[in-house]
Protein backbone atom coordinates (compact mmCIF):
# COMPACT_ATOMS: atom_id res chain seq x y z
CA UNK A 1 0.00 0.00 0.00
CA UNK A 2 1.72 3.27 -1.06
CA UNK A 3 0.15 5.06 2.19
CA UNK A 4 1.60 8.65 3.13
CA UNK A 5 1.77 7.55 6.88
CA UNK A 6 1.49 11.31 8.03
CA UNK A 7 -2.05 11.51 6.20
CA UNK A 8 -4.90 10.64 8.50
CA UNK A 9 -7.28 7.77 7.50
CA UNK A 10 -11.05 7.48 7.05
CA UNK A 11 -11.68 5.83 10.56
CA UNK A 12 -14.84 3.94 9.04
CA UNK A 13 -12.18 1.55 7.48
CA UNK A 14 -10.38 0.55 11.03
CA UNK A 15 -13.88 0.78 12.73
CA UNK A 16 -16.04 -2.38 12.19
CA UNK A 17 -16.89 -5.36 13.21
CA UNK A 18 -18.81 -8.31 12.34
CA UNK A 19 -22.58 -7.96 12.57
CA UNK A 20 -25.63 -10.74 11.30
CA UNK A 21 -26.13 -8.18 8.31
CA UNK A 22 -22.35 -8.85 6.95
CA UNK A 23 -22.87 -12.40 7.55
CA UNK A 24 -25.98 -12.56 5.51
CA UNK A 25 -24.53 -10.04 2.52
CA UNK A 26 -21.69 -12.56 2.46
CA UNK A 27 -23.89 -15.54 2.89
CA UNK A 28 -25.88 -14.57 0.04
CA UNK A 29 -22.66 -14.76 -2.75
CA UNK A 30 -21.25 -17.57 -1.39
CA UNK A 31 -24.51 -19.90 -1.21
CA UNK A 32 -25.61 -18.35 -4.39
CA UNK A 33 -22.00 -19.66 -5.67
CA UNK A 34 -22.57 -22.84 -4.53
CA UNK A 35 -25.65 -23.49 -5.84
CA UNK A 36 -24.46 -21.91 -9.38
CA UNK A 37 -21.84 -24.22 -9.54
CA UNK A 38 -22.59 -27.63 -7.63
CA UNK A 39 -26.41 -27.26 -7.45
CA UNK A 40 -27.32 -26.38 -11.06
CA UNK A 41 -24.95 -29.41 -12.00
CA UNK A 42 -26.26 -31.92 -10.47
CA UNK A 43 -29.61 -30.36 -12.09
CA UNK A 44 -27.79 -30.36 -15.59
CA UNK A 45 -26.14 -34.49 -14.31
CA UNK A 46 -30.23 -35.18 -13.65
CA UNK A 47 -32.32 -34.51 -16.64
CA UNK A 48 -29.38 -35.28 -18.95
CA UNK A 49 -29.36 -38.74 -17.26
CA UNK A 50 -33.29 -38.57 -17.75
CA UNK A 51 -32.66 -38.07 -21.29
CA UNK A 52 -30.16 -40.62 -21.74
CA UNK A 53 -31.33 -43.58 -20.80
CA UNK A 54 -32.17 -46.17 -17.96
CA UNK A 55 -28.63 -46.39 -17.34
CA UNK A 56 -27.56 -43.52 -17.40
CA UNK A 57 -30.06 -42.21 -14.73
CA UNK A 58 -29.43 -45.39 -12.83
CA UNK A 59 -26.00 -44.18 -12.80
CA UNK A 60 -27.01 -40.78 -11.56
CA UNK A 61 -29.50 -42.17 -8.96
CA UNK A 62 -26.95 -44.50 -7.33
CA UNK A 63 -24.60 -41.77 -7.05
CA UNK A 64 -27.46 -39.17 -5.58
CA UNK A 65 -28.91 -42.14 -2.70
CA UNK A 66 -25.31 -43.07 -2.07
CA UNK A 67 -25.13 -42.00 2.08
CA UNK A 68 -22.68 -39.51 1.89
CA UNK A 69 -23.94 -37.58 -1.08
CA UNK A 70 -26.82 -36.71 1.48
CA UNK A 71 -24.26 -34.39 3.04
CA UNK A 72 -24.39 -32.73 -0.56
CA UNK A 73 -28.33 -32.45 -0.78
CA UNK A 74 -28.50 -31.43 2.78
CA UNK A 75 -26.08 -28.65 1.87
CA UNK A 76 -27.56 -27.81 -0.53
CA UNK A 77 -31.27 -27.54 0.68
CA UNK A 78 -29.61 -25.15 3.28
CA UNK A 79 -28.15 -23.34 0.60
CA UNK A 80 -30.90 -22.92 -1.28
CA UNK A 81 -33.07 -21.52 1.76
CA UNK A 82 -30.27 -19.41 2.86
CA UNK A 83 -29.87 -17.69 -0.66
CA UNK A 84 -34.03 -17.58 -0.84
CA UNK A 85 -34.67 -16.02 2.14
CA UNK A 86 -31.51 -13.47 1.90
CA UNK A 87 -33.06 -12.91 -1.64
CA UNK A 88 -36.34 -12.31 -0.06
CA UNK A 89 -34.88 -9.64 1.97
CA UNK A 90 -33.23 -7.82 -0.15
CA UNK A 91 -36.30 -6.92 -2.42
CA UNK A 92 -37.72 -5.45 0.76
CA UNK A 93 -34.40 -3.69 0.88
CA UNK A 94 -34.50 -2.54 -2.55
CA UNK A 95 -38.41 -1.30 -1.89
CA UNK A 96 -36.20 1.10 0.67
CA UNK A 97 -37.85 -0.71 3.84
CA UNK A 98 -36.06 -2.48 6.72
CA UNK A 99 -32.94 -0.12 7.20
CA UNK A 100 -33.26 0.74 10.46
CA UNK A 101 -30.52 -0.31 12.46
CA UNK A 102 -32.75 -3.31 14.44
CA UNK A 103 -35.03 -4.30 11.68
CA UNK A 104 -32.54 -4.79 9.64
CA UNK A 105 -30.70 -6.77 12.00
CA UNK A 106 -33.43 -8.57 13.09
CA UNK A 107 -34.03 -9.72 9.59
CA UNK A 108 -30.87 -11.04 9.14
CA UNK A 109 -30.98 -12.88 12.31
CA UNK A 110 -34.11 -14.67 11.03
CA UNK A 111 -33.11 -15.63 7.31
CA UNK A 112 -30.57 -17.20 8.85
CA UNK A 113 -32.84 -18.99 11.79
CA UNK A 114 -35.48 -20.03 9.20
CA UNK A 115 -32.85 -21.03 6.32
CA UNK A 116 -31.93 -23.71 8.82
CA UNK A 117 -35.20 -24.21 10.49
CA UNK A 118 -37.10 -24.90 7.08
CA UNK A 119 -33.79 -27.58 5.48
CA UNK A 120 -34.30 -29.47 9.48
CA UNK A 121 -37.90 -29.61 8.66
CA UNK A 122 -37.53 -30.86 5.57
CA UNK A 123 -34.74 -33.44 5.77
CA UNK A 124 -36.48 -34.81 8.93
CA UNK A 125 -39.49 -35.30 6.88
CA UNK A 126 -37.49 -37.37 3.72
CA UNK A 127 -35.41 -39.01 6.50
CA UNK A 128 -37.99 -40.24 8.44
CA UNK A 129 -41.11 -40.58 6.24
CA UNK A 130 -40.02 -40.72 2.34
CA UNK A 131 -36.32 -43.02 2.54
CA UNK A 132 -36.44 -46.32 2.89
CA UNK B 1 -2.18 7.79 -11.80
CA UNK B 2 -0.49 11.38 -11.77
CA UNK B 3 -1.83 14.48 -11.76
CA UNK B 4 -0.61 15.23 -15.07
CA UNK B 5 -2.32 12.33 -16.34
CA UNK B 6 -5.33 12.53 -14.18
CA UNK B 7 -8.78 13.71 -16.49
CA UNK B 8 -9.84 17.06 -15.77
CA UNK B 9 -13.27 16.84 -14.09
CA UNK B 10 -15.99 18.03 -16.67
CA UNK B 11 -16.52 21.73 -16.81
CA UNK B 12 -19.75 22.78 -15.81
CA UNK B 13 -23.03 22.57 -18.30
CA UNK B 14 -20.60 20.40 -20.28
CA UNK B 15 -22.91 17.54 -22.28
CA UNK B 16 -22.64 14.23 -20.28
CA UNK B 17 -22.47 11.23 -22.24
CA UNK B 18 -26.13 9.30 -22.28
CA UNK B 19 -26.72 6.30 -19.72
CA UNK B 20 -26.05 2.93 -21.69
CA UNK B 21 -29.25 1.14 -22.28
CA UNK B 22 -27.18 -1.86 -20.73
CA UNK B 23 -25.90 -0.02 -17.45
CA UNK B 24 -26.30 -0.94 -14.19
CA UNK B 25 -30.22 -0.20 -14.05
CA UNK B 26 -30.61 -2.63 -17.13
CA UNK B 27 -28.51 -4.98 -14.97
CA UNK B 28 -29.94 -4.78 -11.95
CA UNK B 29 -33.81 -4.84 -13.78
CA UNK B 30 -33.15 -8.13 -14.82
CA UNK B 31 -31.07 -9.57 -11.90
CA UNK B 32 -34.30 -8.58 -9.82
CA UNK B 33 -36.52 -9.71 -12.50
CA UNK B 34 -34.52 -13.08 -13.18
CA UNK B 35 -35.24 -13.63 -9.00
CA UNK B 36 -38.57 -13.88 -9.18
CA UNK B 37 -39.11 -15.77 -12.02
CA UNK B 38 -36.41 -17.75 -10.84
CA UNK B 39 -38.42 -18.07 -6.83
CA UNK B 40 -41.82 -19.11 -8.48
CA UNK B 41 -40.60 -22.04 -10.43
CA UNK B 42 -37.95 -23.65 -8.03
CA UNK B 43 -41.09 -23.43 -5.83
CA UNK B 44 -43.01 -25.55 -8.74
CA UNK B 45 -40.13 -28.01 -9.01
CA UNK B 46 -39.68 -28.74 -5.22
CA UNK B 47 -43.83 -29.25 -4.90
CA UNK B 48 -43.84 -30.80 -8.16
CA UNK B 49 -40.59 -33.53 -6.68
CA UNK B 50 -42.60 -33.70 -4.08
CA UNK B 51 -45.97 -34.37 -5.56
CA UNK B 52 -44.19 -37.62 -7.42
CA UNK B 53 -44.84 -40.90 -6.09
CA UNK B 54 -41.24 -41.99 -6.77
CA UNK B 55 -38.27 -40.06 -8.44
CA UNK B 56 -36.83 -43.39 -10.76
CA UNK B 57 -36.40 -43.20 -14.23
CA UNK B 58 -39.65 -43.92 -15.56
CA UNK B 59 -41.29 -41.63 -13.07
CA UNK B 60 -39.68 -38.72 -13.87
CA UNK B 61 -39.13 -39.41 -17.84
CA UNK B 62 -43.15 -39.73 -18.00
CA UNK B 63 -43.68 -36.85 -16.23
CA UNK B 64 -41.65 -34.40 -18.39
CA UNK B 65 -43.13 -35.70 -21.37
CA UNK B 66 -46.44 -33.57 -19.98
CA UNK B 67 -46.87 -30.54 -21.27
CA UNK B 68 -47.28 -29.16 -17.75
CA UNK B 69 -44.14 -30.16 -16.79
CA UNK B 70 -41.98 -29.73 -19.76
CA UNK B 71 -42.69 -25.70 -20.29
CA UNK B 72 -41.91 -24.98 -16.98
CA UNK B 73 -38.54 -27.08 -16.66
CA UNK B 74 -37.54 -25.38 -19.62
CA UNK B 75 -38.83 -21.89 -17.92
CA UNK B 76 -36.64 -23.02 -15.16
CA UNK B 77 -33.69 -23.64 -16.84
CA UNK B 78 -33.25 -20.45 -19.28
CA UNK B 79 -34.06 -18.35 -15.27
CA UNK B 80 -31.44 -20.55 -13.45
CA UNK B 81 -28.75 -20.28 -15.98
CA UNK B 82 -29.93 -16.53 -16.65
CA UNK B 83 -29.74 -15.50 -13.12
CA UNK B 84 -26.94 -17.93 -11.94
CA UNK B 85 -24.41 -16.24 -14.88
CA UNK B 86 -25.02 -12.74 -13.79
CA UNK B 87 -24.65 -13.88 -10.19
CA UNK B 88 -21.32 -15.24 -11.11
CA UNK B 89 -20.05 -12.00 -13.41
CA UNK B 90 -20.82 -9.97 -10.06
CA UNK B 91 -18.95 -11.96 -8.32
CA UNK B 92 -15.79 -11.97 -10.47
CA UNK B 93 -15.96 -8.77 -11.27
CA UNK B 94 -15.62 -7.43 -7.31
CA UNK B 95 -13.08 -10.27 -6.69
CA UNK B 96 -10.83 -10.66 -10.00
CA UNK B 97 -8.90 -7.04 -10.35
CA UNK B 98 -6.82 -7.93 -13.07
CA UNK B 99 -8.90 -6.98 -16.33
CA UNK B 100 -7.17 -9.82 -18.43
CA UNK B 101 -7.94 -12.52 -15.96
CA UNK B 102 -11.61 -10.47 -15.39
CA UNK B 103 -12.82 -10.63 -18.96
CA UNK B 104 -11.33 -14.55 -19.54
CA UNK B 105 -13.23 -15.62 -15.72
CA UNK B 106 -16.80 -13.51 -17.39
CA UNK B 107 -16.27 -15.69 -21.24
CA UNK B 108 -15.97 -19.06 -18.91
CA UNK B 109 -19.01 -18.72 -16.98
CA UNK B 110 -20.82 -17.28 -20.68
CA UNK B 111 -19.90 -19.90 -22.45
CA UNK B 112 -20.33 -22.21 -19.34
CA UNK B 113 -23.81 -21.88 -18.72
CA UNK B 114 -25.06 -21.66 -21.83
CA UNK B 115 -23.64 -24.80 -22.87
CA UNK B 116 -25.01 -26.47 -19.68
CA UNK B 117 -28.31 -24.93 -20.18
CA UNK B 118 -28.46 -25.84 -24.01
CA UNK B 119 -27.99 -29.46 -22.65
CA UNK B 120 -30.45 -29.41 -20.19
CA UNK B 121 -32.79 -27.57 -22.90
CA UNK B 122 -32.32 -30.40 -25.08
CA UNK B 123 -32.74 -33.56 -22.58
CA UNK B 124 -36.22 -32.00 -21.72
CA UNK B 125 -37.11 -31.10 -25.04
CA UNK B 126 -35.80 -34.74 -26.19
CA UNK B 127 -37.96 -36.60 -22.84
CA UNK B 128 -40.51 -34.33 -24.06
CA UNK B 129 -40.82 -35.43 -27.82
CA UNK B 130 -40.16 -38.96 -27.23
CA UNK B 131 -42.68 -41.52 -28.27
CA UNK B 132 -43.78 -43.68 -25.09
CA UNK B 133 -43.53 -47.26 -26.52
CA UNK B 134 -46.74 -48.47 -25.04
CA UNK B 135 -46.48 -50.81 -22.20
CA UNK B 136 -43.05 -51.31 -22.30
CA UNK B 137 -40.30 -48.80 -21.01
Amino acid sequence: MHRNPNRPMAPHLTIWKWGPHMLVSILHRITGSGLALVGAGLFVWWLYAAAAGQDAYSQFASWATWKWSLIIWIGLTWAMFQHMLSGLRHFVMDAGAGYALETNRFWAVMTIIFAILLTAVLWSYIIYWRLP
Amino acid sequence: MTAETAPLPPAAGAVQAPASAHGPAHHWGLERASAVAALVLIVWLLVSLWRLPALDFLTVSEWLKHPLAAVPMLLLIVTIFWHLKMGLIVVIEDYVHDAGSRFLWVMLVNFAAILAAALAIFSVLKIAFSVAAAGTP
